[in-house]
């Protein structure tokens, strides 16, 4: 059974479907986290510090973090492997052009191959820079994460690599949400409308969520 | 009516097409725009040169014989098929593109002309019931329930003519496979098959080539026989359904 849903077209679609939602509610986790920053350095370091040691005594410390990280390293991996092999399959299937062309789906339709491609480098950066400090600017300070995100974002590059892929996610989010739901069967007629409006509203409030951050750097409502 | 006609030729599978150009003049608004090829068909036979080859039959819109992307819509400008589109729908002195359909699945035989035998496979592969032979059981025996004989219905409008294959980004079947999966699940009568036929169906649409769905929508926009998006969600939800059950 395994072998079957895998090889299947509407298989690698479901196993896409439901990555993709473990993505979106880390992102929302995730930009809730986020927002700590507008209450001071303490505060948000704490949180960062909370992370590393969630779920003790019962969980050992750091065990927390890396359950989310293998779940999303996963997540990624399954999502992207799949996407590859149907977007190849996808190209085979349609191997002529039409020479009278009409471009009639949506950019966030149309965008999902190459906005995938974006968000998958982005998640590369961010986590060297912001995680290991790899390539962060200026001297990344382990357990300071306040600091090491005014710096990021006091940097032109950074502003702009971070927005552009907010950007992208919030294209991605509100195509790919809707999708999932019809792919795991759960869309119908009576829920079309509440399943469009949630995922247009996921994508902004996430969208603005995130990009939220290096605006009040820029503006030095966070410095 | 004066027109300037752009139409894919192609000598055989073996061979490259191109589109080719041809104007026609007398084409009178009235006319379905297989009578308007009908016409540019008798004049290339009198001047000596090959007809344009184009799939058609009913000529009524229920066959699902008839093809043709016009202008880079399946079926054309109207939503219907290509036989009940009529020229009034264009204006005097148009440019129009006639391609055939795209899709690996579906190679061009000649022309206009594409092998759907494709279809033909999935409906084998379960777009069928088991119902004992002899004469016909009595109508009200087994009883279907309104919304669900409605919602057959509205499945078992698909006349199969490939326009969502064509209009798909992915040259895929989902919306043909989702049609035939739905008419006969949502019923009684399909009830034995239920999971045998959409593991099937989709396997075999999957062996034939056809791409998959990535919720473009261009499929319902383009079906002339008007079956929803939503039905491929049906589709992927018995498919699921099936899996779960399946002892395979």
């Amino acid at each position: 059974m395994a072998r079957s849903f895998w090889d299947s077209t509407v298989g690698k679609k479901i196993v896409m479907g439901v990555t993709g939602l473990i993505m979106i509610g880390y992102l929302v986790v995730h930009m809730m986290g986020n927002a700590k920053i507008f209450f001071g350095a303490d505060d948000f370091n704490e949180y960062g510090h909370w992370l590393r040691v969630v779920g003790e005594p019962f969980l050992h410390r750091m065990w927390g973090l890396w359950i989310a990280r293998v779940v999303l390293l996963t997540s990624v991996i399954l999502h992207a492997v799949c996407a590859y092999q149907l977007s190849r399959r996808d190209i085979k299937a349609r191997p002529q052009k039409y020479v009278h062309k009409k471009a009639r789906m949506s950019y966030a339709t149309r965008t999902m191959r190459w906005g995938g491609v974006i968000l998958g480098l982005f998640i590369v950066w961010h986590i060297l820079d912001l995680t290991t400090g790899t390539v962060h600017p200026d001297g990344f300070e382990d357990g300071k994460p306040y600091q090491n995100v005014v710096d990021t974002f006091s940097t032109w590059y950074g502003n702009v690599i971070y927005i552009v892929a907010m950007l992208a996610m919030g294209m991605h989010v509100r195509h790919g949400f809707w999708s999932a739901a019809q792919t795991i069967g759960v869309g119908s007629r009576t829920r079309e409308r509440v399943l469009k409006a949630t995922a247009n509203g996921l994508a902004l409030i996430l969208t603005v969520g995130f990009i939220s951050v290096p605006v009040a750097v820029m503006t030095g409502v966070v410095s | 009516m004066k027109l300037n006609l752009r139409v894919w030729r192609q000598k055989n599978a073996e061979t490259d097409g191109a589109m080719a150009s041809y104007e026609l003049d007398g084409i009178s608004p009235d006319m379905s725009f297989l009578e308007m090829l009908d016409t540019l068909n008798e004049e290339l036979i009198v001047s000596g040169e090959e007809p344009v080859a184009f799939d058609h039959d009913c000529r009524e819109g229920i066959c699902g014989a008839c093809s043709l992307v016009i202008n880079g819509d399946a079926h054309g400008p109207e939503r219907t098929t290509t036989c009940q589109l009529h020229m009034r729908s264009f204006q005097d002195g148009d440019t129009i593109d006639i391609e055939p359909w795209r899709a690996s699945a579906f190679p061009v035989i000649k022309d206009l002309v594409v092998d759907r035998t494709a279809f033909d496979r999935v409906i084998q592969a379960g777009g069928f019931i088991t119902a004992p032979t002899g004469a016909a059981p009595e109508a009200h025996a087994t009883p279907v329930p309104k919304p669900d004989a409605d919602l057959a219905f509205e499945h078992a409008e698909c006349i199969g003519c490939g326009a969502c294959v064509a209009a798909c980004p992915n040259g895929a079947a989902m919306l043909f496979t989702s049609a035939k999966v739905n008419h006969l699940n949502v019923l009684p009568q399909g009830a034995p098959e239920r999971e045998t036929r959409v593991l099937d169906m989709v396997a075999q649409m999957d062996e034939e080539g056809f791409g998959g769905c990535t919720l473009a929508g261009e499929c319902a926009t383009a079906c002339p026989k008007g079956i929803p998006l939503m039905s491929i969600t049906s589709m992927n939800k018995e498919w699921l359904r099936a899996t779960r059950k399946s002892k395979r």
